[in-house]
């Protein structure tokens, strides 16, 4: 017999005392929880996301469609940053007023070669305002996963109020399970040491978010 | 479950020794009650948590309770979307299955993300024994790992360790490891995490298997979630070409909808957040994105005997959150070794003799590691009812009965330590249905009281151990009672 017999002969004699016909899982589970919290009105929602974002020590920024490049250009060049990683996907536009030097998103890449960039720009598939929370899911314009991960400088481009839901449920609603998904929420952080809050162990240190106004 | 921390000693003794550690019992108050007090705030800014809670619950006792099959519509899902999926009945087993996937990838070195399942199967032992490296990037993994120390709690293991400490730790053994920590290495936590940083950089970059666990995985879609801070997660996850994850066949929820539920619960649960600053999801594989190889070991290892006990199954629910440990008395002054596994606390006290079995010492001793306060019930955010499986396994310990060990159902014999406890309960019994030799009985106890010692002789020794004797008083209470109001009341 192999293992995985075993396993699952052992899980039914386990529960010998289940009866066959026990209660189907759309009844076993009560779904009475909030699908979001509070009532706010759009423009709430998106300064909740704001002020969440910020109180995990995320930087945020604000602008309309004609900001967007010069905004970012501006970021780039506070930041010293010589280069920029740049996903696939992402609109021209956006880097249209900086002349930083572009790096492309390419598979053959080795993360050596990404530990040598400054700054990325991506976008977001979703954001969630009640937990401060912005999600990536390797869409075109987000390009892969490691490429917010191994620079030390991540400019995240959310389109506002369309990108913004209020709760987890709500995000996870929009999200498809078969993408890989990275939800970020503030820079990477640690509290290992006497429980003193760090920011930036092993991903980017510094995560800056840009709510742009939809056109 | 073969985690037993070799030589440990039984919770008492264990417990003594962490309660005369000054330094240790700082750090434990100090963390505990901070994060105690941020939890409290992080749970009362959601109006629906006990609503959270219960569907946390039902959602968990459900798939429990239907196991076989969601483990086989997992299997499905997860091959489908292009992952092995590979079976472990036991520690040995899996340990067989990790070694020989990472030798043949023909690596010798591996990066880990922190994982509880992989440290209850000891896997770096069996795979340092096999040649190969398994290198922790957790930080406070890190710093057990360079310190040859132990976790002392879920959450955050290394917190029995001053910033003192982990700067000597770090500036004395991180050379034998890869990138020697930098000169003149002050203690200040900025520091120390740029150390960490830079020293495991060099390993993320060149790695190419990496091992995790997973907080859940997804029955409907084959999906795997890590939740995380550091980003040394996503390192582990995204950089190496293999990824390999051993995760125990507890960890799986019906559908993707139920994350909601604990992607609320957990992260307010365990740090106190609103939300971790990291959580990655995958499905398989990914074309061009992450490792194009994904094998998932689910591990048994004692799961399928707890879920046999109907009253002990409930702490199959657990989501790892730690939170039970800082709101525990005992564990705050006993500190998280004296467990002797890596499942510390008031979880720890349900998990390690149901998953292990109550044959050690130090397992049988482990339902009595407690107060019955409840307090770790009232925080659980799956609500497993501590208190409740601390007295169903007491009684087994100390009654024994039928239990499943490996599948098969054994009778267990009452544990030997408790032979002078029931030996003094039958003999309390002889003594209360006898009142004239209970009255004899205490008169010559009174009479005696002068030489009375402070502990007991013979069997009873360990029970004095950790007590004081009550004093017996001067004068029996039936004696007082019929001297000084007996006559005036004129009672029988």
């Amino acid at each position: 017999m192999n293992s995985r017999e075993r396993i699952l002969g052992r899980v039914r004699r386990a529960l010998a005392d289940v009866s066959r016909d026990d209660t189907p899982y759309e009844q076993a589970v009560a779904r009475d929880y909030a699908r979001e919290h509070g009532d706010r009105s759009v423009p709430e929602t998106v300064d909740l996301l704001a002020e969440n974002l910020a109180d995990y020590r995320a930087i945020v920024h604000r602008t309309d469609a004609e900001g967007l490049a010069g905004l970012i250009a501006g970021l780039l060049e506070k930041r010293g940053s010589a280069s920029v990683l740049v996903p696939p996907g992402l609109d021209e536009g956006w880097l249209a007023s900086t002349g930083v030097t572009r790096v492309t998103d390419r598979a053959e890449s080795t993360p050596q070669e990404l530990d040598r960039v400054d700054s990325v720009v991506t976008a977001c598939a979703v954001a969630i305002a009640e937990t401060g929370t912005i999600v990536l899911d390797g869409s075109p314009d987000q390009g892969r996963r490691r490429i917010t991960l191994v620079p030390d400088h991540h400019v995240c481009v959310v389109r506002v109020p369309g990108q913004v839901v209020s709760s987890v449920p709500q995000g996870l609603e929009r999200l498809d399970p078969a993408r890989p998904l990275t939800w970020i929420s503030g820079p990477s952080a640690t509290s290992d040491i006497e429980l003193d809050r760090v920011e930036g162990v092993h991903g980017p240190r510094t995560l800056e978010v840009i709510l742009v106004g939809d056109a | 479950m073969s985690g037993t921390f070799v030589g440990m000693p039984a919770f008492p003794e264990a417990a003594r020794e962490a309660v005369a550690n000054k330094t240790l019992r700082g750090n434990l108050r100090h963390a505990t009650h901070t994060i105690r007090a941020k939890r409290a705030k992080a749970v009362t800014e959601v109006s629906d948590w006990a609503e959270l809670r219960e569907a946390g619950k039902r959602i968990k006792d459900h798939t429990l309770r239907h196991l076989d099959r969601y483990l086989v519509q997992l299997e499905e899902s997860v091959t489908a979307a292009g992952g092995v999926v590979h079976w472990a009945a036991d520690a040995t087993e899996a340990n067989e299955i990790v070694s020989q996937l990472v030798k043949m990838t023909g690596e010798s070195e591996v990066v880990k993300v922190k994982s509880m399942a992989t440290q209850e199967i000891r896997l770096n032992e069996a795979l340092e024994a096999e040649g190969i490296r398994a290198y922790e990037t957790d930080l406070a993994e890190l710093i057990v790992q360079l310190g040859k120390d132990r976790p002392s709690h879920i959450l955050v293991p290394a917190i029995h360790r001053n910033r003192g400490e982990i700067r000597d730790i770090f500036s004395r053994e991180m050379s034998e490891w890869g990138r020697p920590a930098p000169e003149g290495l002050t203690d200040t936590p900025a520091e120390l995490a740029e150390a960490a940083r830079l020293h495991l950089r060099e390993k993320f970059l060149r790695a190419k298997v990496g091992i995790s666990g997973a907080n859940f995985m997804v029955a409907e879609t084959g999906t795997l979630v890590v939740v995380e801070s550091e980003g040394n997660g996503r390192m582990c996850l995204t950089l190496p070409e293999t990824l390999i994850s051993v995760v125990g066949i507890e960890k799986i929820v019906p559908t993707w909808r139920d994350l909601e539920v604990f992607l609320q619960t957990l992260p307010r649960s365990s740090t106190a957040e609103r939300m971790n600053p990291y959580t990655s999801t995958w499905t398989g594989t990914t074309d061009g994105d992450g490792p194009s190889t994904f094998h998932l070991v689910l591990l048994d290892n004692g799961r399928t005997d707890t879920l046999a006990d109907e009253v002990g199954r409930q702490a199959l629910r657990c989501i790892r959150c730690s939170a039970c440990l800082n709101v525990c008395p005992v564990y705050e002054r006993a500190g998280g070794h004296a467990y002797g596994s890596v499942y510390p606390g008031p979880i720890g006290a349900i998990l390690s003799p149901q998953l292990r079995g109550t044959g050690s010492e130090i397992d049988a001793s482990l339902p009595y590691a407690s107060s019955l306060c409840g307090a770790c019930y009232e925080v659980c955010p799956v609500a497993i009812d501590i208190p409740e499986v601390l007295v169903h396994l007491r009684e087994r310990v100390v009654q024994g009965g039928e239990v499943t060990r490996e599948g098969n159902k054994v009778v267990l014999r009452p544990a030997k330590g408790h032979a002078a406890e029931r030996a003094a309960m039958r003999a309390a019994r002889w003594a209360f249905t006898h009142p004239g030799a209970l009255r004899t009985g205490q008169r010559a106890a009174s009479r005696t009281r002068r030489f009375h010692p402070r502990t007991l002789p013979g069997p009873g020794k360990a029970w004095s151990g950790t007590r004081d004797l009550p004093p017996v008083p001067a004068e029996p209470f039936r004696d007082w009672w019929q001297r000084t109001r007996g006559g005036k009341d004129g009672a029988r």
